[in-house]
């Protein structure tokens, strides 16, 4: 109980305590630090948070957002820790955190940071940490099987004989080779990286397009987009979504890609204009399309569902057994680093990133 | 006989075409269908006795009789997988001192039976092989990534709410045995070592210019992989070389896919195998009996079927054609073939 005692002051930034708290020690979930839970997860990750930490779930609270967030910040030891995740509801902006001013940290899940306002952050000195590396590998595994299957026909290919076709040779609409094809990488972090370098060993030309060159590759690199794509025969959007790279992929970039272009996308789908790639898909401007994201998700644009030379899926490039577990393991890691005063695992610096 | 009209009408056009074609092109047997390109890339250089002429109405056999009949006979066939090269082909059509097979496998070609005649066999060497492997990847991928199953859902309007959707598996770390590493094997291997996982193989002997773990046969490769890959010809050693011993082996999270022969796997029990969860999924663009593929298979999610098209891109049918023109070209200017297939190299 003593030792109980020393480490809530310690900890209790506001320098203050409650007796109540303390007199329900010894394994009491009120002991545990209070972490809001913004965000759908499976049993196992839900448990794995709750050994170590007080959970406020707002999924099962049945409570809309903002009398979920007034009654967590009300509560005796209001919540200092969120974990979050992008494309749902919960935007962490100025009026979040306005309604929590307990929070110190916020956590998100997901691969990308688009719902988080991180010059809000900066300012109120709220920390904020991302999913690091737990996904690259994945998403770039799954950018790549996305242009295996446009270019090779395989999803086409399954359609057809699960309709019980077989086609007399000759029929067949052919695939195109991997090897040797210029491939343009817009972002090359994490995942980008991975990507290329698994597209290499196919023999493939990689050239890239990012903020600002990197000295250490030897890849050919393009100072924008419409450039890239002019001298490329598939685009992969790798990048994060932003204010500078909303849209990156529009009509002239289309336009430059040309007829034989592949475009894959596993970014955001608001790195696309949406509108006009199915317009150029339509109207044979590039030759096809690997998409996992879309701009209104989840909607889809109809149009796309009868065209054989398109692959759909619904945002699951991180979607793996693996993934999963190892998410748990950083999410967690993160949460112990920020209650015991240690630096975040994966800090995202506001600075980092056009904002 | 109308048969046997057939027969003479048809020797009469071939004479007749012998003898107005130009001096000097020696005679080619086409027993397979091509495209207009290649269509003309031959008769540039090769008077072309062709199975498949518009109006032409022989089956193949009588065709391969009636070309064999004309004067100055062809000496060269160029065929795919679907002629049969044996005894009573070549007893057809005696003339015949090459083939060049299109295919990209050798199982319908009798090759003691083409050596005992002295008849030279060119397969396609290395024109399939990237492609074949690119798409034993991609298939591969399709399996563990789950993106036809994806597609299926997305073009059905349907869009799950986060945890509804069936997990993936990643393939870094996963241990792929490779059936067979020769030319499409090793291509195979190089394109997944990049997506971090482990290459183990079986094949006739070791290779000593790689450090893949080797096994020595299919049974104890399964037992240490978690993914199974035919990459190799069919033969007598090689039938049904993926069986219900192996198959166990392998295990409950396991992947076979299949860019080699249908046979090369027993398909009863690999139908068995998935229907009862004994392996975990499979990706195939062959079948015992093409193009019949078990119906079972069609409602399964866990499985990615195409039908024979690793070697179909835009890329190697031109290459194929340089390729073959190249070997015929070999062969007549009594050069060595690009791409000879010996008897002996093979287990047969």
């Amino acid at each position: 109980h003593f030792r109980f005692f020393f480490v809530t002051c310690g900890t209790d930034r506001r320098g203050s305590f409650q007796l109540s708290a303390m007199a329900s020690a010894g394994g009491n979930p009120l002991v545990l630090p209070a972490v809001l839970h913004l965000r759908r997860s499976d049993a196992d990750f839900t448990a794995a948070l709750s050994e170590r930490f007080r959970v406020l779930d707002f999924f099962s609270s049945g409570e809309p957002l903002p009398a979920f967030l007034a009654a967590a910040a009300a509560a005796p030891e209001p919540p200092r820790a969120a974990v979050v995740v992008g494309g749902g509801s919960v935007r962490v902006d100025a009026s979040f955190l306005d309604a929590v001013p307990s929070l110190r940290c916020v956590l998100t899940t997901g691969a990308g940071i688009d719902h988080i306002d991180l010059a809000e952050c900066a300012r109120r000195g709220v920390a904020v940490a991302n999913s690091g590396e737990v996904f690259s590998t994945d998403v770039a595994d799954y950018a790549v099987g996305l242009l295996l299957d446009v270019l090779r026909r395989v999803s086409a290919a399954e359609r057809y004989v699960r309709r019980g076709s077989w086609p007399v040779q000759g029929d067949y609409p052919l695939g195109s080779k991997l090897g040797g094809k210029r491939v343009g990488i817009i972002g090359l972090g994490n995942i980008g990286s991975r990507i290329a370098r698994r597209l290499e060993a196919f023999g493939c030309i990689i050239h890239y397009n990012s903020r600002k060159p990197k000295d250490s590759i030897s890849y050919k690199y393009f100072g924008n987009v419409h450039d890239l794509a002019a001298e490329s025969d598939v685009l992969i959007v790798a990048c994060a979504l932003n204010k500078a790279t909303r849209h990156i992929v529009d009509k002239d970039v289309l336009e430059a890609l040309g007829k034989g272009g592949v475009v894959i996308n596993i970014g955001r789908g608001a790195n696309i204009d949406e509108a006009e790639l199915v317009v150029a898909l339509r109207e044979g401007k590039i030759a096809g399309a690997g998409l996992d994201v879309f701009e209104h998700e989840p909607k889809v644009p109809a149009e796309l569902f009868s065209m054989e030379n398109v692959v759909l899926s619904r945002h699951v490039a991180v979607f793996t057994e693996e993934s999963r577990s190892d998410l748990r393991a950083h999410t967690v890691g993160n949460l112990e680093a920020f209650f015991s005063g240690q630096p975040l695992l994966t800090p995202v610096d506001a600075d980092s990133l056009v904002q």
